[in-house]
């Protein structure tokens, strides 16, 4: 999706695959997005003790940084018009350096409210070796055409 | 933690269950929302969103520059040290609050839902509560005996909007050597 525009949800449909996303997982990687989100726990930034206290083989992706992951992937996927409502999801197993996380999104629903807010429910997940890491659901407001706009929606209007 | 059996509980401390429903640790945070961290976050998962990087496109979709909604439990973590500090500075206290009184000394985070609200802005002071919504009776997990508890974090703005609030799954448990 180019800058300039957004997607609307009359280009969407249930079953839609969005573009995978792959990115190759270095410490910095890990350590980037601990400290970008203010997580300062030493399993995220201190391998001997990731090994040691928490008996895994390396520094792992924080939870935090996974949702902010999350966002950038969906919202690559919706354009800047594209606005979080909802996001949850649970970390199965770490992503660790040298891993290949792969992102990966199915529309799985779509619903217009009482207050005509357009969303878009997704299921999406993080692979590494075709095996699913962390599983999730984002449900994403998208315009209903070029002329709509959900960051413009407050109060009784926004209802995720 | 998908295979839970029943195990013969003991019964939830009282003092843990004044704790359901009562808000608490209202807190502040600790600086004015600002770009640096939102081109941290963008720089971390290489985010090329225009919202966050040219000032015209969010002027244009939202009245002016904001942080990423997924941005929001991030406001809320302490700094790692201040002046006077004695001991590390934790954020969810309530999660270590139930550590203790349910003398489970182990404990994950197995789910995080997030429900967004008015999008956090430049220069806001956000203003975060924690409320436990639930504690589970014991239950025997692959590691170990445990209880799940729910701990919403409300968030509000200066204006008295809501923002958002995440409502984080807990595992509280003992290894199983540490049981008898």
């Amino acid at each position: 999706m180019s800058a300039s525009r957004s997607r609307t949800t009359q280009e969407v449909q249930v079953g839609q695959e969005l573009p995978p996303l792959t990115h190759p997982v270095t410490a910095t990687t890990v350590v980037l997005g601990a400290l970008a989100s203010r997580d300062w726990r030493p399993m995220h930034h201190d391998k001997d003790f990731a090994v040691n206290r928490n008996g895994v083989r390396d520094i792992f992706i924080n939870t935090p940084n996974n949702a902010a992951w999350f966002e950038r992937y969906v919202t690559d996927w919706s354009g800047p018009k594209g606005r979080l409502g909802r996001m949850n999801f649970k970390m199965k197993t770490p992503v660790f350096p040298g891993d290949d996380m792969t992102f990966s999104g199915r529309v799985a629903g779509t619903a217009v409210d009482a207050a005509g807010c357009h969303w878009v429910d997704l299921e999406v997940a993080v692979s590494v070796a075709g095996k699913a890491h962390t599983e999730g659901r984002i449900r994403i407001a998208l315009p209903a055409d070029d002329s709509d706009n959900p960051w413009r929606r407050k109060g009784a209007d926004w209802k995720p | 933690m998908s295979e839970l059996t029943a195990t013969p509980d003991e019964p939830l401390p009282q003092v843990v269950r004044d704790l359901i429903g009562k808000p608490m640790y209202e807190e502040r945070t600790e600086f004015p929302i600002e770009m640096g961290y939102v081109y941290n976050t963008c720089a971390a998962t290489q985010n090329g969103n225009p919202l966050f990087w040219d000032a015209q496109v969010a002027a244009e979709l939202t009245g002016g520059q904001i942080a990423p909604p997924s941005m929001l439990s991030v406001w809320m973590r302490p700094h790692h040290w201040t002046p006077g500090a004695t001991a590390e500075r934790t954020p969810l206290k309530t999660h270590f609050d139930l550590k203790e009184l349910c003398r489970l000394p182990e404990a994950i985070v197995t789910g995080i839902e997030t429900v967004f609200g008015e999008p956090v802005r430049m220069g806001d002071v956000l203003t975060m509560r924690q409320i436990v919504r639930s504690v589970s009776p014991l239950k025997q997990t692959r590691l170990g005996i445990g209880r799940f508890w729910s701990i919403d974090v409300e968030t509000v703005n200066q204006r008295g909007e809501w923002v958002g609030t995440e409502t984080y799954t807990c595992l509280g448990y003992r290894r199983p050597e540490a049981q008898s």
